[in-house]
C-alpha cells in the first residue's frame, strides 16, 4: 500500500537540482517569438486613436497586434463574454492590455511595448465600493440574498446585540513563476499550447474559440505550475490565446510570460469585501440572529465573481448554527482588476465576518472567545433519520450555446434539488449538517495548546507593559467540499499497463505544488498493488483526458483519486478475469499485492501478469470517470446541498503588538486539521502549515494599494510584502485529527488545499484580542491588519481616536 | 569586451556580451541553464540566488541584477552546480527531499543555492540568512527544518574548492577597452577617478542594487558603465580611537559586522535591511550616493554625526553627510564627483536605530529614526537624530534636538520635544503609509528611544514565545 504514506512530492528532487521545466523552461524551438502587451494608463475611457508606429519600428518587432486584427473571437473571459483580449474600444482598468507586439525576444518585445501611442478621452472611474454602488455598477440584476428563519426579527427581539462594518482587503496570488504560455503551430492549423494554468480544457476552448476552430485541434499540456492558489485558473487565458494568435499568424511559435510587475498589474486578485453585522444574541452568547451585508469588490469584468461571491455567503455560517440568518450579497463592478479566484474562493471572506462577529460578541460579553465559539457550534456528527422532501425544480438558467461549461463562472443548469429532512440541524442554504467533528477536534487542540493557562498567563503579563502586549485566539473551520457548479464535479482518467508491468498515469488535474500528481500515484500503485516507482506519472494533457474541470475547490484529489481509481480497477477486472481463467481460479481470488499476483497457490510478479495478460489479449488501457454523488444545488434560491462533505480544522495563534508603532507578530501557531483518512500525511502537513502562513499573510501585511487615479501601487515584491522567512510562528505545532471522512471519498480522505488557508484568521482574532488590552472599547480591527492598521486601532481603544 | 569568470567549475570566456547583460538572462538564454528562475526580476523574491565566490568568499547573490562585468575573475555556482559531478545531491538538497522542503518547486533552487552558501560558511542564522528567498508554497517550517537538518554535515569537496580557485590567466588588462562598449574595470580608487574624470556621463555600478532595477524594470540603456568591483582599496573600514572610516564599496555585511560592537543597534538595523542577497551586494557608497530618501544607512550615520568624503580626479573635499542631500533627487555632486567614504567619530554607544516596515525583513522603510542623545548629569548635553522616510531627503529634526538640548532627561522633556516634530516634518502619503502614521510614530520613536535607554523593552522582535 502506497496510501497514507509520507512520500516526498513526486518532484522534489527535481526542484532542488533545478531540473523541473516549468513554461518558459521548455527548448523552444530556434526562431520561436516573444509577446508582451501594451497596456493601459488610464482607469476607463474611450480609445480615440492609435499610433503604434514607433512599436513597430522598435528593434526586433515582428507584428504588432491591435483588437481589430485578431481573426476571430477577442474573448478571454471565463464566463459572459465580457473581457477582451485586447481592449475594443474602451478601457476599464489601469493595465488592461490594448495592443500586442510579437518581436524577437521577450526584452525587445517588453521594450517596443512601451513606445505606443494610444489617445483617451477619460471617464470618471469607479475606484471605490461606494463610488460602483452609488452608480449601480454592479454583476447580476441585483444583491443576493439566502436567508433561514427570519433574522430582522430575531435580533430585534434579541437581549442584546452588536453590529460594526468592517473592510477586508484583496490578496495578490504571488505566485513565484508568472504567468506563462507557449503555443506552437501543428502542421494542420491547429496548435499545440504550454501553459501554466489550472485549468487546460479552459484553455483550450479560449485558444479555439481564438483560431477558429474545434476544440480538437488544440492541445493543452502543462506538467505543473510554480505555485497557481487561483490565479491560474482563468488568468492565463490572455497569455495562451495571445500565443495561439501569433503563432497563427507568424507560423512561428510564440511565447509570453509577464514580468512580475505586470503580471500584478494586469491579472486579478482575491475578491475586496466590506462587510457589515448585526447580530442578536442572548447573555449566554447563543446567537439568535445575525444579518450580514457583503459589498464585494469584483473589478471591471465578471470572471469567476459570481460563484466566488455565493461562496462567501455560503461560509457566512463557519461553524456556528445560526437559527435566524441573512447575507444580501452585492457584487460590484469597479475600474480595477477583475478579481478572481484565489484559495478559498470567497469562503474566507465569508468565515471572516462571523469570526469577526464572535469576537465582538465574546468582548460584549465578556466571555472567552473560544467557550463562546463552542457554545454556538452545530451539534456533533449526527445521521438525518428523516429522507429528503420531494425534489423540486431550481431556477438554472437556459444554455447558451457559447458559454464554457467547463468554468466556474458558466451558468447551472436547471436541475432538481431536494429539501433537506425534518429535524435535522441546516447551514443557512439548507443544507443538513451531518458530519461536525469540530467538538472533539476543539477539545483535542485546546488541551494540546494549552490554551487557557497561555490565556492567564499572557493576561499577567500584558499588566506588566506598557507598550507591548500579547494577545491569544482561537478559530475554527468548517469549508465546504465541491464545485458549486454541481456538474463540474466530474473527472476523467487515463491508464496504460505496459507489457513489462510498468504504468502510465494521467488524469485530469493539474500540478501546483499541492502534491496531486503523488497523491494519485499512490493510489493507482496501491490499486495495482505496485511499488510507486512502477507509476509514470505525465502531463495533464486534453488530448488524453477532454473536458476537465479546473483543479481548483480542492477537489484534485478527490475527484482525480476516484478516476484513476476506477481506471485501474477496471484494468485489475481484466487481468483478474484473465488470470483466474488461465489459473482455474475465480477473478475474486486474485489478489494484487506487494508488486505480485497472487491466484490462489500461484503467484508472478506484476510484471509477469501484464505479459501474460498482453498475450492472452486483455485491453491493458483503461479511462477512468468520477462523478460526486449527493450533490444538488439552486443558487438563485440559496438552496440545496452544494457540497459533498465539510472539511474542518482549528488553530490556537498567540501574537505580540506594539503601540507605539503598531508593528507585530506572530509568536506561535497550534494547528489541529481534519484531512480525512489522509492519502499523504506529509503532503498534507505542508498543505496546511503553508495554507496558514498564506492566509495570516493576507489578513496582516498583504495590502494592496491603488492610488486615486486607479492605478496599482503596490506591484511588485518591493511593495506588496508576502510573508517571509522570520513571519512565520516561531513555535508552529501543527497536527492532523485523527479520523476519515464519513463520504465514501478516495481511501475516506480529506480535501486539503483550501480549507488550512482560513486558519489563519486566528492570527487576525489573536492581534484583536491584543490590542484590547490597551483598553475598554472593542478594536473593531479592519484588514489587513498592517502595522499602521494596529496602531489605529489601539488609538480607538486606548484613547477613543 | 573580454570577460572571464568559472561558472560551476568551468572557466568561461565571453568576448561579446554588453555590459547591461544580467546573469540571469545569460544563464536561461545563452547558456540553457534553466534551473536558475526568474521571480521578480527586481531581487527581491530570492529565485535566482546563486552563490559567487572570490577571494573575500562565498555571496548567495540574485542572479537577476547582477551584471556579467561584476563576475570577472570571480566563480559562480548555479542551481545545476550544487550537485557533484556524479550527481551526488548536497546535503541541503537532500534534506529539502527528505523534509517537504519543496511544493511547486519554483523558489526551491535559489533556496538551495542561499543554503548552499549558507552551509559553506557555517551560517547558522537561517532566518536571516533566508530572509531573500521568498516561498509561497510551505510556509517555510519545512526548509528551515531542512536547514537544520544539513547543517552538521561536511561541506562537500566540490564546494569547498570554490575558495581554492584561482585564475593565473586573468590579467585585468584584458578585459578593458575592448569593443564598442567596453567594461570599465578599474582595479583602484585612483584608476577609478581618472576614468571617471575623464567619462563624468557613465553610470557607476557598485552593488548593481539599484541600478539593476534600472535596466530590468525601466528598461534604460546605459551607454557607458564602470564596475565598481575590483576597487578594494574603497571596500575597508578602518576603525582607531578617534575615527570610524567606511569605505563606499564597503558592502552592508561588512558594515553591519563592524558596527556590531561599536553600535549593535545599528548592526540590528542591518540585519533587517533588504536582505542577505542584496546585504552581500549594496554599499555604503550607493546607499548614500543615490540620494534615496529612504536609504537606511544615511540616517544612522548622520546621527553619528559622519563626514562624506568626495572625490573627483586627484581633488577631495568633505562635508557633514546631512549637508550632501539638498533637496528630493538633488544631491551635493559634482559631475564626475565620486564617493570615497564616509567617516564618524568614536563616540560612546547612544545611537538606537528604528526601522518601521510592513514586514520586518526586507522590506523599505516606511519610517526609519535614527536617535543619540547625549545626557550629562541629567541633562540632554547634545542630540542628534535623523530620519529617513518622513522627508525627500534622511533630514535631521533639529528642532526636536533644540526642544531637547539643555533639558532634564524625563518624560515631561520627551512629551514636550515631541511636538517639535511637526515644525521638522511634513511627511507623504504613498503605498507604505499615511502621513499622518509617519509622523506620530516618528514621535512615537522619541518615546521608545526613552525606554529603550531605560532599559525597557520596546520591540515586537523580544518577546518569545
Amino acid at each position: 500500500m502506497s496510501v497514507t504514506k509520507p512520500l516526498p512530492h513526486d518532484s522534489a528532487r527535481l526542484h532542488v537540482t533545478g531540473a523541473a521545466r516549468y513554461v518558459d523552461d521548455i527548448p523552444s524551438p530556434a526562431g520561436t517569438l516573444h509577446l508582451a502587451f501594451g497596456l493601459s494608463p488610464i482607469a476607463r475611457g474611450h480609445i480615440t486613436g492609435m499610433d503604434l508606429s514607433e512599436v513597430q519600428q522598435s528593434p526586433g518587432v515582428v507584428a504588432v497586434l491591435t483588437a481589430k486584427g485578431l481573426p476571430f473571437a477577442n474573448d478571454v473571459s471565463p464566463s459572459i463574454h465580457d473581457e477582451p483580449l485586447l481592449a475594443a474600444g474602451t478601457v476599464n482598468y489601469v493595465g488592461q492590455p490594448v495592443f500586442m507586439v510579437v518581436a524577437d525576444s521577450h526584452l525587445n518585445a517588453r521594450i517596443a511595448a512601451r513606445k505606443g501611442q494610444v489617445d483617451y478621452t477619460e471617464e470618471p472611474a469607479l475606484l471605490t465600493l461606494d463610488a460602483a454602488l452609488a452608480a449601480d455598477s454592479r454583476f447580476e440584476e441585483g444583491p443576493r440574498i439566502y436567508q433561514k428563519g427570519d433574522a430582522a426579527a430575531a435580533i430585534d427581539a434579541a437581549p442584546r446585540t452588536v453590529e460594526g462594518t468592517f473592510e477586508l482587503g484583496g490578496q495578490e496570488h504571488f505566485y513565484l513563476e508568472g504567468q506563462a504560455g507557449m503555443a506552437w503551430p501543428q502542421e494542420d492549423g491547429g496548435m499545440h499550447v504550454f501553459s501554466s494554468t489550472q485549468h487546460p480544457t479552459e484553455i483550450q476552448h479560449k485558444v479555439a474559440d481564438a483560431i477558429g476552430l474545434p476544440m480538437h485541434a488544440v492541445r493543452v499540456e502543462t506538467r505543473r505550475m510554480g505555485g497557481g492558489f487561483g490565479g491560474k485558473e482563468s488568468q492565463g487565458n490572455a497569455l495562451a490565446v495571445a500565443c495561439a494568435v501569433a503563432a497563427r499568424l507568424t507560423g512561428k511559435p510564440c511565447k509570453m510570460r509577464y514580468d512580475r510587475d505586470d503580471d500584478m498589474v494586469i491579472t486579478g486578485k482575491r475578491h475586496a469585501f466590506r462587510i457589515s453585522y448585526r447580530a442578536g444574541f442572548g447573555e449566554d452568547g447563543r446567537l439568535q440572529g445575525v444579518e450580514f451585508l457583503h459589498l464585494v469588490d469584483c473589478g471591471w469584468a465578471q470572471d469567476l465573481s459570481l460563484p466566488v461571491a455565493d461562496r462567501a455567503m455560503l461560509h457566512a455560517d463557519n461553524a456556528y448554527l445560526i437559527p435566524n440568518i441573512r447575507i444580501e450579497s452585492h457584487r460590484l463592478r469597479t475600474n480595477r482588476q477583475s478579481a478572481t479566484a484565489y484559495r478559498g474562493f470567497g469562503g474566507p471572506q465569508g468565515m471572516v465576518g462571523i469570526e469577526r462577529v464572535m469576537d465582538h460578541i465574546a468582548h460584549d460579553l465578556g466571555i472567552d472567545p473560544a467557550e463562546l465559539r463552542q457554545r454556538n457550534y452545530y451539534a456533533p456528527m449526527q445521521s438525518p433519520d428523516a429522507p429528503p422532501g420531494e425534489p423540486q425544480e431550481t431556477s438554472g438558467q437556459p444554455a447558451d450555446p457559447d458559454a464554457d461549461l467547463a468554468s466556474r463562472g458558466a451558468p447551472a443548469q436547471p436541475a432538481k434539488t431536494s429539501p433537506p429532512p425534518k429535524d435535522v440541524q441546516t447551514t443557512p442554504y439548507h443544507m443538513p449538517v451531518e458530519d461536525f467533528i469540530l467538538h472533539d477536534l476543539t477539545a483535542e487542540l485546546l488541551k494540546t495548546s494549552d490554551y487557557a493557562a497561555r490565556k492567564d498567563a499572557i493576561a499577567k503579563w500584558n499588566k506588566g507593559q506598557t507598550h507591548l502586549k500579547r494577545g491569544i485566539a482561537f478559530s475554527p473551520v468548517k469549508f465546504g467540499i465541491s464545485f458549486t457548479l454541481t456538474h463540474l464535479n466530474q473527472a476523467g482518467a487515463l491508464v496504460h499497463v505496459y507489457q513489462d508491468g510498468s504504468v502510465h498515469l494521467n488524469h485530469g488535474g493539474t500540478e501546483m505544488g499541492q502534491g496531486l500528481f503523488q497523491k494519485v500515484a499512490q493510489v493507482a500503485a496501491s490499486r495495482f498493488g505496485i511499488p510507486l516507482d512502477m507509476v509514470k506519472i505525465t502531463a495533464s494533457d486534453t488530448g488524453k483526458v477532454p473536458n476537465t474541470s479546473a483543479t481548483a475547490a480542492s477537489s484534485g484529489s478527490d475527484l482525480n483519486g476516484m478516476a484513476v481509481k476506477a481506471a485501474c480497477d477496471t484494468i485489475r477486472d481484466r487481468m483478474a478475469e484473465h488470470l483466474a481463467l488461465q489459473h482455474q481460479a475465480s477473478p475474486g481470488d486474485v489478489v494484487f499485492d506487494n508488486g505480485t499476483v497472487r491466484i490462489g497457490q500461484d503467484e508472478m510478479t506484476f510484471e509477469k501478469a501484464a505479459m501474460a495478460c498482453y498475450q492472452g489479449r486483455v485491453s491493458l488501457s483503461a479511462t477512468g470517470f468520477y462523478k460526486t454523488p449527493k450533490v444538488e444545488w439552486d443558487r438563485i434560491k440559496g438552496q440545496g446541498r452544494p457540497f459533498y462533505y465539510f472539511a474542518y480544522g482549528a488553530a490556537v495563534t498567540e501574537v505580540a503588538v506594539d503601540a507605539l508603532t503598531g508593528e507585530n507578530r506572530i509568536l506561535r501557531a497550534d494547528i489541529l486539521h481534519d484531512a480525512g483518512a489522509s492519502l499523504n500525511p506529509a503532503l498534507d502537513i505542508g498543505q496546511i502549515e503553508g495554507g496558514y502562513v498564506q492566509g495570516a499573510g493576507w489578513l496582516t501585511t498583504e495590502e494592496l494599494v491603488w492610488d486615486n487615479t486607479g492605478r496599482l501601487r503596490t506591484h511588485a515584491p518591493s511593495t506588496y510584502k508576502i510573508p517571509a522567512c522570520s513571519d512565520r510562528p516561531d513555535v508552529f505545532n501543527v497536527n492532523l485529527f485523527d479520523g476519515q471522512n464519513r463520504e465514501d471519498t478516495i481511501y475516506r480522505s480529506k480535501a486539503v488545499g483550501e480549507p488550512p488557508f482560513m486558519l489563519g484568521i486566528s492570527a487576525w482574532l489573536a492581534l484583536s484580542n491584543a490590542v484590547c488590552a490597551f483598553g475598554d472599547a472593542y478594536p473593531a480591527l479592519n484588514a489587513p491588519a498592517t502595522a499602521e492598521e494596529v496602531w489605529r486601532a489601539v488609538r480607538r481603544v486606548r484613547d477613543g481616536v | 569586451m573580454a570577460l572571464t569568470f568559472r561558472l560551476n567549475g568551468e572557466t568561461v570566456r565571453i568576448t561579446d556580451a554588453r555590459p547591461s547583460v544580467t546573469l540571469l538572462d545569460w544563464l536561461r538564454e545563452e547558456k540553457g541553464l534553466t534551473g536558475t528562475k526568474e521571480g521578480c526580476n527586481e531581487g527581491d523574491c530570492g529565485a535566482c540566488t546563486v552563490m559567487v565566490t572570490d577571494s573575500r568568499g562565498s555571496k548567495a547573490l540574485n542572479a537577476c541584477i547582477l551584471f556579467l562585468p561584476q563576475l570577472q575573475g570571480k566563480s559562480v555556482r548555479t542551481v545545476e552546480g550544487a550537485c557533484g559531478p556524479d550527481g551526488s545531491l548536497h546535503p541541503v538538497q537532500q534534506a529539502m527531499v527528505d523534509r517537504h522542503g519543496s511544493q511547486c518547486g519554483f523558489c526551491t533552487p535559489g533556496f538551495i543555492m542561499s543554503m548552499v552558501t549558507a552551509h559553506a560558511n557555517g551560517a547558522t542564522d537561517f532566518d536571516d540568512q533566508l530572509a531573500g528567498n521568498l516561498c509561497r508554497c510551505t510556509g517555510y517550517a519545512p526548509i528551515i527544518r531542512a536547514a537544520e537538518a544539513a547543517k552538521d554535515a561536511a561541506v562537500p569537496d566540490w564546494i569547498a574548492g570554490e575558495a581554492t580557485f584561482s585564475f593565473p590567466e586573468i590579467l585585468r588588462g584584458e578585459a578593458e577597452g575592448r569593443g564598442a562598449e567596453p567594461p570599465m574595470l578599474p582595479g583602484s580608487a585612483d584608476e577609478l577617478a581618472e576614468l571617471y574624470a575623464a567619462r563624468p556621463d557613465a553610470t557607476l555600478v557598485a552593488g548593481a542594487t539599484d541600478v539593476g532595477l534600472w535596466v530590468t524594470k525601466q528598461l534604460r540603456r546605459l551607454p557607458q558603465m564602470i564596475f565598481l568591483g575590483g576597487c578594494d582599496d574603497l571596500k575597508g573600514i578602518e576603525v582607531t580611537d578617534s575615527t570610524v572610516r567606511i569605505g563606499a564599496m564597503a558592502d552592508m555585511n561588512a558594515l553591519r559586522a563592524a558596527m556590531e560592537p561599536l553600535h549593535p543597534s545599528f548592526a540590528e538595523m542591518l540585519r533587517r535591511f533588504a536582505s542577505q542577497q542584496i546585504r552581500a551586494a549594496a554599499t555604503v557608497g550607493g546607499n548614500i550616493a543615490n540620494g534615496s530618501p529612504i536609504g537606511d544607512t544615511p540616517p544612522a550615520l548622520i546621527a553619528l554625526g559622519a563626514t562624506l568624503h568626495l572625490r573627483k580626479g586627484d581633488s577631495r573635499r568633505e562635508l557633514p553627510l546631512e549637508d550632501f542631500f539638498i533637496d528630493y533627487g538633488k544631491q551635493d555632486r559634482q559631475h564626475g564627483e565620486f564617493v570615497e567614504a564616509v567617516s564618524f567619530p568614536r563616540q560612546p554607544n547612544a545611537l538606537k536605530v528604528y526601522k518601521l516596515s510592513k514586514r520586518f525583513d526586507q522590506d523599505i522603510s516606511a519610517v526609519l529614526g535614527a536617535f543619540s542623545v547625549t545626557v550629562m548629569n541629567g541633562k540632554v548635553s547634545a542630540a542628534r537624530i535623523a530620519f529617513g522616510g518622513m522627508a525627500g531627503i534622511p533630514k535631521r529634526a533639529a528642532h526636536v534636538e533644540a526642544a531637547l538640548t539643555g533639558q532634564q532627561w524625563d518624560e515631561a522633556t520627551i512629551k514636550a520635544a515631541a511636538k517639535a516634530f511637526d515644525q521638522d516634518f511634513t511627511p507623504m502619503t504613498d503605498m507604505r503609509a499615511s502621513a499622518e502614521y509617519r509622523l506620530e510614530t516618528a514621535r512615537n520613536m522619541l518615546a521608545r528611544y526613552f525606554a529603550d535607554l531605560n532599559g525597557q523593552p520596546v520591540s515586537v522582535l523580544e518577546v518569545r514565545p
